[in-house]
């Protein structure tokens, strides 16, 4: 038991932090597929060693920390992203058997380490002592904060179907049915503000890099920035798998597959979603972003939520 | 929503285009015939040079890159002692060849002409002539204009016919 454990920590994060640094090169592959080119296709098969080669430029750039910056800070921020993405994977069932943390408040637990993630860019843009980061981070911290409340909300419908917050009964509740087909609009909103959460395009407001120059990591450089970047790409598979955990099902799928590869597979299906949603998709302006999420995502989060009780509640009497 | 879901569609179904890319080194893309790279000097088809030393090219190049020297043959005929145009200056915006009079100078489709050595940029008379007419096969200047030799002026041998007036009107 003792050793299995060690051995899904090692597999996970290894397969993680790998997967993270191979969407550097899937999304570029991918957005050039979109737009009728080849992308990187020089080194290695299949240009892969782009992976290789951006990892060792990102380690041997100058790693330079502004002399007006609030050092400790600046310093400390970036490993508060790829450390909360990191926790929060230690939650999601990757297969029948491989599970980090069997938490009964695994749900609860993504929730609270993605809204830590927010303490990144509010650190990093603060620390950086530069307007533009300034106001990516006060951009992120709102943008995060709001689209955290119906994020938690439109799983809460889940929650309802399910009765646990724990992500593996999550899954084993889903054998009958997947909740994409009861939560279909909880799945949207969730998918909307998963984007918004990894402020991914086309909610990239924190960033937005025609307004903003980089946002709140504008003054980051080497290591560093690579953490924002690994950070944003973990972001992306965490809530790829969340998606697929909470309403596809997780690694129930057909036998002939072991559950892992369902859940690979149904990851990377989403995380090419979110690909294609930034390849196809307008940046919002600020204050449209606020307002859809306050007028339109906050009540349907709301609705959603009382039809799921209301329906829970009717099924559990005539149970009765 | 519905545009939104719509242009995630059409831009989902690029998966199955034509890619636009040229594999460059390996697939050329193909230059049009007045592409204006690689500037040369071209010979008439005696296999003569054409350039007359003029300077006009010098004077039309609005970055400097051209520098030349021109000199007489003992026939009276002008030619460049050096000719010098230097690449890293050029910005091949083909001025030289519009201003030629002789069609000597002329901008090539092709542009494959980088160095790791700025000074390999500079080109030399030796590595501007080539052997061929360029883009006017069978023009010769002098067949043209006419050429006076001693003892004879321009127009006067038996098979030339007398220099136009371009100061007249008349045809």
């Amino acid at each position: 038991m003792e050793a299995h454990f060690w051995w899904v920590i090692g597999g996970v994060l290894f397969v993680l932090l790998n997967t993270a640094a191979g969407l550097i090169w899937l999304e570029r592959r991918m957005l050039a597929l979109w737009q009728d080119r080849y992308g990187p296709n020089r080194a290695g098969p299949l240009g892969l060693f782009i992976v290789l080669a951006d990892t060792i430029k990102l380690f041997f750039k100058e790693d330079w920390i502004p002399p007006f910056s609030d050092k400790v800070v600046f310093v400390f921020a970036p490993a508060v992203v790829v450390a909360s993405v990191l926790m929060s994977f230690a939650v999601i069932p990757f297969g029948p058997n491989i599970l980090v943390a069997d938490w009964n408040i695994g749900l609860l637990f993504f929730l609270a380490m993605s809204s830590l993630g927010v303490y990144s860019i509010v650190l990093g843009g603060w620390a950086s002592n530069n307007k533009y980061a300034l106001l990516g981070a006060m951009r992120g911290a709102s943008q995060m904060i709001s689209y955290e409340v119906f994020m938690g909300l439109a799983l809460m419908g889940v929650v309802l179907l399910s009765g646990s917050f724990n992500l593996r009964e999550i899954v084993e509740a889903q054998r009958g049915m997947w909740y994409i087909i009861p939560q279909f609009l909880g799945f949207v909103i969730f998918l909307i503000a998963g984007v918004a959460e990894t402020h991914r395009l086309p909610f990239d407001i924190p960033e937005a890099e025609s307004e903003l120059v980089a946002g709140f990591h504008a003054e980051y450089s080497g290591m560093k920035f690579g953490m924002f970047f690994i950070g944003e790409y973990l972001g992306v598979t965490l809530v790829s798998s969340m998606i697929v955990t909470l309403y596809f099902g997780g690694w129930l799928g057909p036998a002939f597959l072991p559950g892992v590869i369902w859940f690979v597979i149904k990851t990377f299906v989403f995380i090419s979603l979110f690909i294609l949603l930034r390849a196809s998709m307008p940046r919002p302006r600020y204050d449209q972003l606020m307002e859809y999420g306050w007028k339109v995502l906050f009540p349907l989060s709301l609705l959603n939520l009382l039809v799921t009780a209301a329906v829970k509640l009717i099924l559990t009497d005539n149970l009765k | 929503m519905f545009s939104l879901l719509r242009s995630m569609w059409l831009v989902f179904l690029h998966m199955f285009h034509k890619r636009e890319t040229y594999q460059y080194p390996e697939e050329k893309a193909p230059l049009p015939a007045r592409w204006r790279g690689r500037i040369a000097l071209t010979r008439d088809p005696d296999g003569g040079e054409r350039c007359v030393g003029c300077y006009l090219c010098a004077a039309a190049c609005p970055v400097d890159c051209i520098s030349l020297q021109a000199t007489e043959a003992p026939d009276g005929r002008r030619y460049p002692s050096f000719f010098r145009i230097n690449f890293s200056r050029c910005i091949f915006c083909g001025f030289c060849e519009e201003a030629c009079p002789t069609y000597a100078i002329q901008l090539l489709p092709d542009f494959e002409i980088a160095e790791y050595d700025r000074q390999n940029l500079v080109y030399e008379k030796e590595d501007l002539l080539i052997n061929s007419q360029g883009k006017y096969p069978g023009y010769n200047y002098y067949r043209v204009a006419g050429m006076a030799i001693g003892g004879k002026d321009k127009g006067d041998a038996a098979k030339e016919e007398p220099p136009v007036d371009v100061k007249s009107l008349l045809p």
